[in-house]
């Protein structure tokens, strides 16, 4: 148990100067973000697709006003509630996506790398294409295919999604595995008589799983642009069935011939402060996780008093 | 990672050419496995609503759908090899023929965007790298991170709202009416036409249309090259050579410009063509935002068509032109540095 809470403060104790608030900054971002999709019942003034309360029919296109702070948009929706059951749809999708991501990936790159041969080759060979692909017009493709299968429903997005960062959990675990197996604990454990499921659990995952937080934060953040784009281009979630902030921004395009701002700038600022939060953490994360990157706080070498931050030039 | 041995640059080519073979190959069944072996009917998808059952049994067997997957794959990819990529199925046109009229203007919007990304990615990440952790290092990188963390739509959004109506600059379409009607098509792509028009009027309006497209794609890769430019310098700033020439006591500025900054540009070619795979993805949005008729706004109307053979056509010829391109940044690369040959 503290060994867990000192992993936890890790981040934060071997930074410092940007590096640390990058980190604040990202993780209060996020925190705000997934507070709203937590709470979003509680915090959201109406319902997502409300369009009426108390029999009386919201104003269309309505600027900001007490009783919408955000305004309305042209279906009557409230737009303050869309922005915040927006958070709850985009952590929706981003964890069943990166949680199918691990789920998948994860294993088949352990198995890839560990066993080489011929499955690895063709394993290598399918990732390394897809990866090569333009990820957006992938995640459109699946989701030309899984929307007509599912609907376009929170489960047949969040695949699409899976499909299109696979290939980077797969790459990582394999890397990893390829040049983890060959290490003298590995081998000790071979010699004491460990079979190759124990090894591959016990002794290369935990290894093998240190650099998944930072791609999963840094996939996240990606995600969230792919759902936006999804949803902007009427590929993704149906406004009736969910708020998602790229599709609202979809339709807030026809009103900004005519001047009417409120409708996509507080759905877009929802996507850029959610991204650049993850972004954030996820740097942050890289930059105190990646050894190559670190760069630790280094104690005063001048005997004279100065800020820590002057000290950083210390090689 | 291969060894080559001589090192000789056409030798490297040819080497390089030849894995295109495989890479194009397993990109392609991968699409067909995606597109037609999973379920789904396409031609019920696409015209269902349009043909009675009988009609859409003959479309079937003309199209090929009777025949077992097997044979369906081999003529898939036989018909790619001869460049042929189908027809569509909703409006029965060759995808070449899709291709060749909007492709055109998607590439005139990427190039401008690369142009725009480059104009305003690199210096910014030379600055941003020569003075590291000062104030304008943080706002740069702060910017470099809001251009990835808005989405185009978005971007576009503002800039429709916040500039183009101050402006009164279009927003819509590559041009208007008039010049679409008055510059011969002769290239297809709309910018080198009104260019040989030579009418200058033409010339300004399809810049103008050009201009907030441009800006706005820019924008998303931009903050790729400030980054990337921004770490080479820290890198190359710390090298031996650098501190050798400070040394010797030349001038500073001297030596950031013609140590430093020189070798960081060389990694911006390669990324160059690993952002054009990001930048195709940004097309499609930039196109849908402006109404720009591109290949991107043509996939997207396929798509909710679900015409599966539009699709399976504009994808390939997508991901043949990302292969192709990669394997042209990969031979630069080993023109500029001797060291990628070996």
């Amino acid at each position: 148990m503290r060994r867990m809470l000192k992993g936890l403060v890790k981040p934060f104790t071997q930074t410092a100067g940007l590096a640390r608030w990058m980190l604040v900054a990202g993780l209060i971002l996020t925190a705000i973000f997934v507070i709203c999709a937590l709470f979003a019942p509680w915090l959201a003034p109406y319902g997502f697709a409300q369009s009426s309360i108390d029999g009386v029919r919201f104003p269309k296109v309505a600027a900001p006003s007490g009783d919408h702070w955000f305004g309305t948009d042209r279906l009557f929706f409230d737009v303050l509630s869309r922005v915040i059951w927006g958070a709850r749809t985009a952590l929706e999708v981003v964890v069943i996506s990166i949680v199918l991501c691990i789920v998948i990936g994860v294993p088949l790159g352990l198995v890839s790398g560990y066993y080489g041969g011929w499955l690895d080759r063709i394993l290598v060979l399918i990732m390394d294409a897809m990866f090569a692909f333009p990820s957006f017009l992938l995640a459109i493709v699946f989701s030309f295919l899984l929307t007509g299968l599912f609907g376009g429903s929170v489960l047949a997005v969040s695949m699409s999604l899976t499909a299109i960062y696979i290939p980077q959990y797969f790459r990582v675990v394999r890397n990893t595995t390829v040049s983890a197996k060959e290490a003298t604990y590995v081998e000790a454990a071979r010699a004491i008589g460990a079979g190759d499921v124990v090894i591959m659990r016990r002794y290369l995952f935990g290894n093998v799983i240190q650099s998944v937080p930072v791609l999963g934060t840094l996939n996240a953040a990606d995600a969230i642009l792919t759902l936006a784009g999804l949803g902007f281009l009427g590929l993704g979630i149906q406004s009736t069935d969910a708020a998602e902030w790229g599709h609202d921004l979809q339709r807030a395009l026809a009103d900004a011939g005519s001047g009417v701002w409120w409708t996509g700038l507080y759905p877009g600022l929802a996507i850029v402060f959610l991204v650049t939060g993850l972004t954030l953490l996820g740097e942050g994360l890289n930059e105190t996780l990646n050894p190559t990157l670190r760069r630790r706080r280094l104690l005063p070498v001048v005997m004279t008093a100065r800020d820590d931050d002057s000290t950083e030039r210390g090689h | 990672m291969s060894r080559a041995g001589s090192g000789s640059l056409p030798r490297y080519v040819a080497q390089r050419a030849l894995l295109v073979i495989p890479m194009i190959w397993v990109i392609l069944t991968l699409v067909f496995l995606v597109l037609r072996v999973a379920p789904g009917d396409p031609v019920s998808a696409a015209l269902g609503d349009k043909l009675d059952e009988h009609q859409l049994d003959l479309r079937r067997e003309a199209l090929g759908f009777n025949k077992p997957l097997i044979v369906q794959y081999w003529e898939y990819v036989s018909a790619v090899a001869r460049l042929d990529f189908g027809t569509t199925y909703s409006d029965n046109q060759s995808v070449l023929d899709v291709v060749r009229d909007n492709g055109g203007a998607t590439l005139s919007l990427t190039l401008s965007a690369f142009v725009v990304a480059l104009l305003v990615g690199i210096p910014l990440g030379l600055i941003a790298g020569r003075y590291r952790d000062s104030f304008p290092d943080v706002l740069i990188r702060l910017f470099g991170i809001l251009s990835y963390a808005a989405p185009i739509f978005f971007v576009g959004f503002l800039l429709q709202i916040y500039v183009a109506k101050p402006l009164g600059l279009p927003t819509s379409g590559a041009s208007s009416p008039i010049t679409a009607f008055t510059v011969q098509p002769h290239t297809h792509i709309l910018l080198v036409d009104a260019f040989l028009s030579g009418d200058g009027t033409a010339i300004v309006d399809v810049l103008k249309h050009l201009l907030l497209p441009a800006v706005t794609l820019g924008l998303l890769i931009c903050g790729v090259f400030i980054r990337l430019v921004r770490v080479n310098i820290l890198q190359t700033m710390q090298s031996d050579y650098v501190e050798a020439a400070e040394a010797r006591g030349i001038d500073r500025i001297k030596v950031t410009w013609r140590h430093a900054f020189r070798n960081a540009l060389v990694p911006v070619i390669t990324v160059i063509g690993l952002q054009f795979a990001l930048l195709l993805g940004g097309a499609v949005l930039t196109e849908a935002t402006f109404n720009w008729p591109g290949l991107g706004q043509k996939l997207v109307k396929y798509i909710n068509l679900r015409d599966y053979g539009a699709v399976q056509g504009i994808v390939t010829i997508f991901a043949i032109a990302v292969v192709l391109i990669s394997l042209l940044v990969d031979i630069v690369n080993a023109l500029i540095d001797p060291r990628v040959r070996y």
